[in-house]
């Protein structure tokens, strides 16, 4: 699973999007895990994520299976951190976006302090995290490096688009779904935070990044 | 995936939220319809969606109403109003379709959800790569192009070749019927899946031309190509991958960087 390695942006689209996650290892440290992924979740709440949530079970922005037609004019579908932090019922990778260096930087000492022997990664810009890393005295284990595109390019979408469809690495949140809400947008049907939930819904394992999908709306609103 | 027509009512919701294009309005019976040959049965549509339970003689009436009288009805975008989406039963090869594509089924030749396995993500746990080793992933059909396994096995194939040995707990290599020449089942060769993970490991000094390899071999591709390579860093926490994809004209912006704080209970043999 690399569901968030290949985000697609330069540094300034990229520079305030990090993604921390906890994995137990299966056979190595997965058992009696649950406890330690919740205590996880419940440190990064600290911090004031952006998104969070549980590979197995969802996050914080969920699609609702019983809607009345009232949504179409009064909707709000975003779950509690509690409710997040206890659907957590099996070994499984949980996550915590984040949008500024403090706050990782800060959760990340209180991870270190919480020994819950998992690992830890996280997933953003090599430089930011590598200067997390050095700001709270943590060498790095190891590293997995993104590299560009490949193959038949000429398939791939706008560069806006691919920027708000690649924050779920699962390929949950399409093209055209990303371009219909760009057009939204820019049409003045939906605001940038309205839109930004849309899409969110569609991340099951909460690493969307529902601030940088505003900004990236925000953008195309201007004309940008 | 399948759309019942006796309750779809056309809205088109949900055919932009389809990440391989595969739901249209069939003209013939005018009914969203799902072209079973591109769906990936990734569920995107099933479970992404919110749903009402409305009826759809009384949606049918209104929508045609408002669109006699040219008037648009702004609806929520993620909504389908009366529930017609529906998973049908798969059976083989067509449930590959959907062990690749829908990130809650977990493999069972894994154990965890998604295309690949934990990679570098448990490294600091597993130690399983090393100093000196660099660990690839290269995804085919990411993100939303999709790709079928007649083209992963073309890389498959080539890497094969080198004399590389696929990760043994990643589910392609699970699929393969002769691990030392690459070669995929043939029954799920033309299965389409919205990404699949080829993993293996090698050491750093052969990174240059395996690249070089795999891109070669991916433009001959119908679909696209992202690779990710990991090492371990030296106990200061310096990767020596980085040098050597700059200097090979590899370029890289992002990553995961493994903090090291997991700690193995159990050992596994």
């Amino acid at each position: 699973m690399t569901n968030t390695l290949h985000r697609y942006g330069d540094e300034r689209s990229l520079k305030d999007d990090y993604i921390v996650f906890a994995i137990p290892s299966r056979g190595y440290n997965d058992a009696n895990s649950v406890p330690k992924l919740q205590e996880f979740l419940r440190l990064a709440v600290k911090h004031k994520p952006v998104n969070l949530g549980d590979g197995s079970h969802g996050a914080l922005f969920r699609p609702n299976k019983r809607l009345t037609p009232l949504a179409h004019w009064f909707r709000r579908e975003k779950y509690s951190h509690e409710k997040v932090i206890n659907g957590v019922k099996n070994p499984t990778t949980v996550a915590a976006v984040f949008n500024n260096k403090q706050a990782v930087e800060a959760f990340v000492e209180d991870l270190r302090k919480a020994n819950l022997g998992l690992s830890i990664n996280i997933s953003a810009l090599i430089d930011k995290a590598q200067e997390c890393c050095q700001d709270i005295g943590l060498p790095r284990h190891s590293v997995e490096y993104s590299l560009r595109f490949m193959g038949k390019t000429d398939y791939l979408a706008e560069a806006r688009v691919l920027e708000l469809s690649t924050m779920c690495g699962h390929g949950m949140i399409s093209f055209n779904f990303a371009r219909k809400m760009l057009d939204w947008v820019k049409g003045g049907r939906r605001s940038p935070e309205q839109a930004s939930e849309y899409l969110s819904r569609f991340c099951t394992c909460g690493v969307y990044n529902p601030c940088r999908a505003v900004e990236i709306l925000q953008q195309a609103q201007k004309g940008h | 995936m399948r759309i019942d027509p006796h309750k779809c009512v056309a809205c088109g919701n949900c055919l932009p939220i389809c990440p391989v294009g595969a739901i249209y309005i069939d003209p013939a019976i005018g009914r969203a319809t799902v072209n079973q040959d591109q769906c990936v049965e990734c569920f995107t549509c099933f479970r992404g969606m919110s749903t009402e339970s409305l009826n759809p003689t009384m949606v049918r009436s209104i929508r045609k109403i408002l669109g006699f009288l040219r008037i648009r009805f702004d609806p929520e975008p993620d909504v389908c109003p009366t529930s017609a989406i529906t998973p049908q039963e798969l059976e083989w090869p067509r449930v590959v379709r959907r062990a690749f594509s829908d990130p809650l089924v977990p493999h069972e030749s894994t154990g965890i959800h998604g295309r690949g396995t934990e990679e570098v993500k448990t490294n600091d746990v597993t130690n399983r790569v090393r100093e000196g080793e660099a660990g690839f992933t290269v995804e085919f059909g990411r993100p939303t192009i999709g790709a079928r396994f007649h083209e992963i096995e073309q890389m498959t194939r080539a890497l094969a070749g080198e004399g590389l040995a696929f990760e043994e707990k990643n589910p392609v290599t699970h699929l393969m019927t002769d691990r030392s020449q690459g070669l995929i089942r043939e029954d799920i060769l033309n299965e389409r899946v919205l990404s699949a993970i080829v993993e293996f490991k090698t050491t750093l000094d052969r990174v240059p031309e395996l690249l070089r390899k795999i891109r070669a071999v991916a433009s001959t591709l119908e679909t696209v190509v992202l690779v990710g390579v990991s090492t371990r860093c030296d106990a200061s926490g310096d990767s020596p991958l980085e040098e050597i994809l700059q200097r090979e004209g590899f370029p890289f912006n992002r990553g995961k960087t493994n903090l090291g704080l997991g700690q193995a209970v159990h050992q596994v043999h």
